[in-house]
Formats: structure tokens, C-alpha cells, sequence
């Protein structure tokens, strides 16, 4: 390397991140993760402690499908799967393979979020009025709505991010590294559904 | 850069798993234990999936130990939060 190059090198090249050298972006990451799961940690919490607090809590799976959830956990659970495979896809510069694997990461996340729309429109027009709970008589309905909902507007970010990441990748702006970082991202969104699963549908 | 030698097949392994404990929560929810077990093991089990998608598709198990420390503080904050919301839980 000439002179120059070594000296802008050293002028310019920032130093790896100690904790995760493969990007620092891939720290960034992991820090608003652990931020988001505090948001989400207060509001189970305090879910938690309205239902323990409540006299007549409805039971969770005579109002809700968990069926249709239990299924909705397995296409974020396959699609984590997927998005791990797109990560090793891009790291041996196999680009068709990427595609499909990011393109199904995709697919899985709005099927989620159909299934979500589809549930809550259900919930909504028939099983919560024929079980008597509305916003206004049941904290159940608001502490669920909110979590559930929540976790789906992080789940069509994630969908939109993952767009993106596909784009850029195809455009030659993005590499293997800004992939690891949106999968991080992704399996966040994944293991707090897993968490709310258990503690919203099936405790 | 991170390692592409983990393969395939130990992704679909741990697949498998995270399958297999799903399966068993709904089982053991349809099952009508007692309260107290039921809520034991859905905790066992979420936890246990937790931590698989944390530590191979979030790639913990293979990072810095800090790291996974930094991704632990949340869970040992709530746990915090239950602990010091004690008073208004269990009024007396």
C-alpha cells in the first residue's frame, strides 16, 4: 500500500468495535435491542401485574385461538430459520440463494401479520362481544391489544427493514455484514413473540 | 468476520427443537394440568426457546461473553422491576 493510502488508512479507518468486530453497527444493534426488550419487559410486567391484581380475569385460550397462534409462532420460528440461511447464503456470496432466503424471510413476516389482522378482526367482531368484554369493561382487551399489537408494528418494521436489506444488497450498496445486523433484528422480533405466546395465550 | 462454518444442518436441529417445545406447550396447555405446573413448565419451556434463538440465531453462544451480558441486563432489570413492584403486587 502506498504511503498515502496508509496514512488516510489510519486517519480515517475507525477501530473495530472491542465487543463485535465485525461491525459496529452489529453493537449498535444489540444495544437498542436490549433497550426494545425493556419495553417490552415493562409492559409484560405490567400486564402481568394487572391480571394477577384482577378478580375475573378472562381465561386466555376460551377467548383466544391459540391454535391459530400456536401457528403463527411457527412461521416466525421457520422464518427466523430462513433468515439465519440468508445470512450464510451471503457470506459464501451465493446471491440467488440469499434471495430466496430473504424473499421467504419477507413472505413469513406478512403472512404473520395477515394472520394477525385476521385474528384481531375475529376477536373484534365476534369473540370478544359474545364473551361480554369490551375497552371500556376489560383491561384484558387493552393490556392484549396493546402487547399484541406492539409486537406487530415491530414486526412490519422488521418486514420493511428486510425489504430494504434485500434491495440494497441487490443494488450492491449492502454485504453480508448489514445482514447480520437485520438478522439480529429479526430474531429479537421472534424470541418476544415466543415470550408472549406463553405468557398472553397460553398461561 | 462471523464464521459461515455453522452449518445448515445445525440450524435445522435447533428448527427442530424450538418445534418440538412449541408441540409440548400446546400440550401441555390442552393437557389441564394443575395451575402451578402448567405455568412451571410454559416457563421452562419459553425460557428454553428463548435462549436458543438467542444463543445460535442470534449467534450469542459464539460472541464475546460481554455481549451476552449486555443482552442479559434487560431480563435481570424486569425481574428488578417484579421485585421492587413486590409492595403493590402483595398489599397488605
Amino acid at each position: 500500500m502506498s504511503e498515502a493510502a496508509v496514512m488516510h488508512h489510519a486517519v480515517v479507518e475507525p477501530q473495530e468495535s472491542p465487543l463485535t468486530p465485525e461491525s459496529w453497527g452489529k453493537l449498535g444493534m444489540w444495544l437498542f435491542l436490549a433497550g426494545d426488550a425493556m419495553s417490552f419487559g415493562c409492559l409484560i410486567v405490567g400486564y402481568g401485574i394487572l391480571r394477577h391484581a384482577s378478580s375475573n380475569w378472562p381465561v386466555p385460550k376460551e377467548v383466544l385461538g391459540i391454535n391459530l397462534t400456536a401457528f403463527m409462532t411457527f412461521l416466525l420460528i421457520v422464518s427466523s430459520v430462513w433468515m439465519v440461511l440468508a445470512l450464510a447464503a451471503i457470506q459464501e456470496n451465493n446471491k440467488p440463494k440469499f434471495n430466496k432466503f430473504l424473499g421467504l424471510v419477507i413472505l413469513g413476516g406478512l403472512m404473520f401479520l395477515g394472520c394477525q389482522a385476521y385474528e384481531w378482526t375475529h376477536l373484534l367482531t365476534h369473540r370478544l362481544p359474545e364473551a361480554g368484554i369490551s375497552f371500556s369493561n376489560s383491561l384484558f382487551a387493552t393490556t392484549f391489544f396493546i402487547l399484541t399489537g406492539f409486537h406487530g408494528m415491530h414486526v412490519t418494521g422488521g418486514v420493511i427493514y428486510n425489504t430494504c436489506v434485500l434491495a440494497a444488497v441487490n443494488r450492491g450498496r449492502y454485504e453480508a455484514k448489514h445482514v447480520e445486523i437485520a438478522g439480529l433484528y429479526w430474531h429479537f422480533v421472534d424470541l418476544v413473540w415466543i415470550l408472549i405466546f406463553t405468557f398472553v395465550y397460553l398461561l | 468476520m462471523t464464521s459461515a462454518a455453522h452449518s445448515a444442518s445445525t440450524y435445522i436441529k435447533i428448527f427442530y427443537v424450538l418445534l418440538v417445545l412449541t408441540v409440548a406447550e400446546l400440550a401441555v396447555v390442552y393437557m389441564g394440568l394443575p395451575k402451578l405446573f402448567l405455568a412451571g413448565a410454559l416457563v421452562v419451556f419459553a425460557v428454553w426457546k428463548a435462549a436458543l434463538v438467542a444463543m445460535h440465531f442470534m449467534h450469542l453462544k459464539f460472541e464475546k461473553r460481554t455481549l451476552a451480558v449486555v443482552a442479559l441486563v434487560p431480563f435481570v432489570l424486569c425481574v428488578f422491576l417484579i421485585l421492587m413492584l413486590m409492595p403493590d403486587i402483595f398489599p397488605h
